[in-house]
């Protein structure tokens, strides 16, 4: 929940970063967002410890506040600035191939996001294989964790961190709703069908996906939004696996307490 | 009854430890002798909990300060273990009972290692010394509470620390488990291991322990178990509850059978 926080709190970071640098070159927004993502979940855990705020209500304040300024800062600005609001809550994937990276002696390497992302993606997965261990300790049980020595504070950050760096490096291209879809959707599926951490890990992934391409035709067979297409198969999808997952769906749950 | 030793395990100085800048515990002062197995004892809310995580430094101190084996905690992290209220974690977590245990490898291994061949058998060792090891592939979020427990304790088991904090580990667990795991604790301490234990039962607590630390917020008393569990002191704990007071008097006077003629007759009774 605190990275559905971070990803909308990111806004004004970006509008920001965008107003000072007047361009939408992809590194000072990252910097931008990232601040802000670090921002966001420093004022999440103020709230909590120590105005003793409960923890979710800590972080919808944050968010709602933090997005809320986002976008006050682009309708004000609008007229100034390519950044409008349809743009940041749905993404451009359509133009995704049309903005291409272009060397100075005319190369190119096909579409610039592909290439950013693809960078996150390496350093996500680096950040997980090398600190698979402490991470699944320090979301497990944080006070026997800081017992044998493993910082939770540490860890805790540099998860939010590798959240937010996704976030952002996703905003551009697919927009706020789907980046909260997309954090939120295929993990909560693949919930329901293992019980596995590695597998859950890897079918959330597998999930996204098949979302993605299948989202993508749906909105190619009815002309409509690409991000809402494939924001609303997540949705399916975790409908699908809250309904019939073999392991923790209503359906067979119901079956085998029949057969019992 | 405060009593002092020489070389302790643990020395905790003029500890005080707040919530909110409300302090739950006042001036603790006290050391535990080594190779002991060491009661915490009070009434609900009485700073026990607290107690031993301000001892292992994961809540900070008002004032005060604890030395474990004569050094500052940081230097002596990987020779301590801890098995938490099982309330603590949440057992939905998508985890087996291997994955739990297995974690207690984790602070020796260090950042970037895996756990190899020997980590892999010493989590199924622990397993095996609490009785769980037809469980290690069980998911955590389908075990009773009394197999929770047992859980916690093998990961710290498989951790082969110097010194144990166990935070209510016979809450939950039937009379039979709690004997297993009593016998644990013992072989542990003959192998001049110490161990500190937040306990309820005033009972069997004068059978199980060396020495006993009373506390309500303040500390009591802190001696060898003789002579810390007297009416006197014992009322002094639990002051001002007068169900509490007539039991704890029971008690005592149940004392005088021989433990085991008791421990049957509570059973009854319970
Ligand atoms: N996180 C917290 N924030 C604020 N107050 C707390 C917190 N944890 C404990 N307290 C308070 O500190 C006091 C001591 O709590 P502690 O958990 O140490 O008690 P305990 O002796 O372990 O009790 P129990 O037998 O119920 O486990 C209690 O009054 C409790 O309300
Ligand atoms: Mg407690």
């Amino acid at each position: 929940m605190v990275g559905d926080a971070i990803s909308h709190a990111v806004l004004p970071g970006i509008v920001i970063a965008f107003l000072l640098t007047g361009s939408r070159d992809s590194l000072p927004m990252i910097i931008g967002a990232g601040l802000l993502g670090v921002i966001t979940t420093l004022l999440i855990e103020f709230f909590h410890r120590y105005a003793r705020v409960q923890a979710d209500a800590a972080i919808g304040i944050t968010f709602t506040w933090l997005f809320a300024i986002g976008i006050i800062l682009i309708s004000v600005f609008a007229g100034q600035i390519d950044l409008d609001q349809d743009c940041v809550l749905y993404g451009e994937i359509a133009y995704v191939p049309l903005d291409l990276w272009i060397t100075e002696s005319g190369l190119s390497f096909g579409p610039r996001t592909l290439w950013t992302l693809g960078f996150v993606t390496l350093l996500v997965i680096g950040f997980i294989v090398t600190g698979y261990k402490e991470l699944f300790l320090t979301a497990f049980d944080p006070a026997y964790a800081a017992a044998i020595g493993i910082s939770t504070t540490v860890w805790y950050y540099l998860l939010m961190t590798a959240v937010s760096l996704t976030t952002v490096a996703s905003f551009e291209s697919v927009g706020a709703i789907l980046v909260v879809a997309f954090l939120v959707g295929p993990p909560a599926t693949a919930y329901l069908l293992t019980d596995n951490f590695k597998t859950m890990l890897l079918f959330s992934v597998g999930i996204g996906i098949v979302a993605v391409v299948i989202g993508y035709y749906l909105a190619y067979w009815l002309d409509g939004s690409i991000a809402g297409a494939v924001a609303t198969i997540t949705g399916l999808q975790f409908a699908l696996a809250f309904v019939f997952s073999p392991t923790h769906g209503l359906y067979f749950k119901r079956r085998r307490t029949q057969v019992a | 009854m405060i009593l002092q030793v020489d070389d302790p395990v643990v020395e905790v100085h003029d500890l005080t430890v707040s919530y909110d800048r409300k302090p739950v515990l006042w001036g603790v002062d006290l050391t535990l002798p080594a190779g002991s197995l060491v009661g915490v004892i009070g009434p609900n809310g009485a700073g026990k909990s607290t107690l031993i995580k301000a001892m292992m430094d994961l809540l900070p101190a008002s004032s005060g300060y604890v030395r474990i084996f004569n050094e500052p905690l940081k230097q002596v992290r990987k020779r301590i273990s801890y098995v938490p209220q099982r309330e603590s974690v949440d057992w939905d977590f998508p985890a087996s009972v291997f994955d739990v245990v297995l974690m207690g490898r984790y602070g020796n291994l260090g950042l970037f290692k895996r756990p190899r061949k020997a980590d892999k058998d010493a989590a199924m060792q622990a397993l095996e010394k609490v009785g769980m090891q037809g469980f290690a592939d069980r998911q955590i979020s389908q075990l009773s509470g009394g197999q929770q427990q047992r859980v916690f304790l093998a990961r710290a088991l498989a951790q082969n620390a110097d010194i144990y904090f166990m935070d209510e580990p016979f809450a939950g667990v039937d009379i039979a488990t709690e004997t297993a795991i009593i016998e644990l604790l013992r072989t542990m301490r003959e192998q001049g291991k110490t161990v500190v234990v937040v306990h309820h039962d005033l009972q069997s607590a004068s059978e199980y322990f060396d020495w006993v630390v009373l506390l309500n917020m303040r500390l009591v008393a802190s001696g060898p178990t003789q002579q810390v569990m007297t009416q006197e002191l014992l009322e002094h704990t639990y002051g001002g509850k007068l169900t509490v007071l007539s039991k704890v008097g029971d008690l005592l006077r149940k004392q005088e059978f021989p433990a085991r003629e008791t421990r049957r007759q509570n059973n009854v009774i319970l």
